[in-house]
């Protein structure tokens, strides 16, 4: 593309990232502040992650996109179309083809390599934003570790709803250390963040900031002894491709009060309805 | 008695003020120390610094713990806040403050047992549950929010929260004011009767000379930054030396 760098940022801006995510990897789970730039396209639509992809991406990537766990949605489209004008790599639907991932929402079903990249796009990188409004006192909190708050949260969800009523971006401990944020994941795909093999990078644009999960690092989901962290998933099989351990998406498909269950993960449906026929 | 806590020479000023001149002094364990004074004397400022929220910008508090004598400057911060969390604990005058109103009675409570590494819900939910009976607040409020309560009952859930993680030593700054006579005596009365229960070393900051002629084993009497006045609570108050003590003493109105 004419009259622009390879994959739009400048190279001195992603060397300004590249550090910050070193320094990322190097303190796992921490928020690492860094310039984010105007990306041509809105906060909330995911600068950071865009930002994160292309101080990434080389010539012979191939580039997935992920939005709620489509590979079809505007957002994926547009983002994977940018990618492929800008830096003119291969994209793909297929997980276990890409090298880089970017996602928004959901962690692919088929578990990640060691030789992949996954990056978050994160609206609010802080996790104690709800529960401390000064950011100056929740970094503070987390220099000194001092968590106890975040529990207080769970065991007044456990009091008022009989269990955590968060089901997605449930709070997270990296390496033992760092609370984190894993983005507004469903709960249920925490688990799949523990010891994952592949780079996790997660990126806020509007927030200013990126943190990583190294591969093969601890992540624990918060929780009580004797109310263990169970994340909930529907309880049906996937009506397109009959999966039964898959997330699935709610989708009202009628005015009579119709619903059909469906695999979040489009690129693992259609294998798993390819494989069953 | 040995001694818990000791001040040594402190000295702090904001911008012009003096607000504290070259302050020493100790306390012991199970020890109830009353510090009083007029408004801008100094005494909270002293209690901040004592109960490590303060640093002073000169001299030194010294925690005693176990056999070493550590001063909280050399502690750092992180072991400072470790104390502050479990072994210390602090009633601050207006429970609203301190107290967490969208969280329920029970959640308030268990709060510093989360902060200390308390995981077992239901442990901590009926370690809650004592301590409001403690308190004496009926159990069955343990799920409802504080601002359902009175202002008696407040401050006593924030004592009860306060006292949950069983701390050695306890600051409270004027755990009294602006509660009405009647629940002012009974707030006390819960209060002398824990301390004594649990054998807490106190440093109470009041200008109350009743609360600290009722709970009270030593008195510092303030005046501008200084003391002027120490001793035991009753020889202080039966035959002050210091003509700010006499005045002091005096202008407390007979009933």
């Amino acid at each position: 593309m004419q009259g622009y760098n390879f994959a739009y940022l400048d190279e001195t801006t992603k060397r300004m990232i590249r550090r910050a995510i070193l320094k990322a990897v190097a303190i796992p789970g921490h928020q690492v502040p860094f310039a984010s730039r105007e990306m041509p396209l809105p906060y909330g639509w995911g600068t950071g992650g865009i930002q994160l992809t292309a101080s990434l991406i080389g010539a012979d990537d191939v580039l997935k996109v992920i939005d709620q766990g489509a590979d079809d949605t505007t957002n994926a489209i547009s983002i994977r179309s940018f990618f492929a004008r800008t830096a003119g790599v291969r994209t793909t639907t297929h997980t276990d083809a890409a090298t880089l991932i970017q996602t928004r929402h959901r962690i692919p079903e088929i578990p990640l390599r060691d030789d992949q990249i996954i990056v978050y796009q994160v609206p609010m990188p802080e996790p104690l934003y709800r529960l401390e409004p000064s950011r100056a006192v929740s970094r503070r909190m987390h220099a000194m570790a001092d968590y106890g708050p975040m529990h207080v949260k769970l065991y007044e969800d456990i009091t008022r709803f009989g269990r955590v009523a968060v089901s997605y971006d449930h709070p997270v401990v990296v390496n033992r250390r760092y609370l984190m944020s894993p983005s507004p994941i469903p709960a249920f795909d925490n688990p799949k963040l523990h010891r994952m093999p592949a780079l996790q990078l997660f990126g806020a644009g509007r927030e200013k900031r990126i943190y990583a999960v190294p591969p093969h690092t601890d992540v624990v989901s918060l929780d009580f002894e004797d109310r263990p962290f169970n994340p909930i998933r529907a309880p049906h099989r996937c009506a397109l491709c009959g999966a039964e351990h898959s997330y699935l998406d709610e989708m009202v498909i009628d005015d009579r009060g119709g619903r059909m269950f469906a695999c979040s993960d489009t690129d693992y449906c259609a294998s798993y309805q390819a494989r069953e026929a | 008695m040995s001694v818990l806590l000791e001040a040594r020479h402190i000295s702090h000023r904001f911008g012009r003020t003096l607000a504290l001149d070259d302050v020493s002094l100790t306390l012991r364990r199970h020890e109830i120390l009353a510090i009083v004074g007029e408004s801008g004397s100094g005494k909270t400022t002293l209690l901040n610094m004592l109960s490590g929220r303060l640093t002073p910008q000169s001299g030194d508090i010294l925690y005693y713990d176990g056999h070493a004598a550590t001063s909280l400057r050399v502690r750092g911060e992180r072991a400072v806040r470790t104390l502050q969390r479990a072994r210390w604990g602090y009633v601050a005058q207006d429970p609203r403050a301190a107290l967490r109103l969208d969280i329920s009675a029970g959640g308030n409570i268990g709060a510093r047992l989360m902060a200390s590494g308390a995981r077992n819900y239901d442990d901590i939910r009926a370690m809650a549950a004592r301590w409001l009976e403690a308190v004496e607040i009926d159990v069955d409020r343990l799920d409802d929010w504080p601002r359902t309560f009175s202002g008696g009952m407040l401050q006593r859930l924030q004592i009860a929260a306060t006292l949950v993680t069983d701390p050695e030593l306890v600051f409270m700054d004027e755990p009294t004011g602006g509660l009405d006579v009647s629940v002012q005596a009974r707030i006390l009365d819960l209060i002398r009767s824990l301390v004594r229960r649990l054998g807490l070393a106190v440093v109470i900051v009041t200008h109350d000379i009743g609360v600290a002629r009722l709970l009270a084993d030593r008195l510092i009497v303030m005046r501008r930054g200084c003391i002027v006045e120490h001793g035991l609570t009753d020889q202080v108050l039966d035959d002050p030396q210091h003509p700010y003590t006499q005045l002091l003493v005096a202008s407390v109105l007979p009933v």
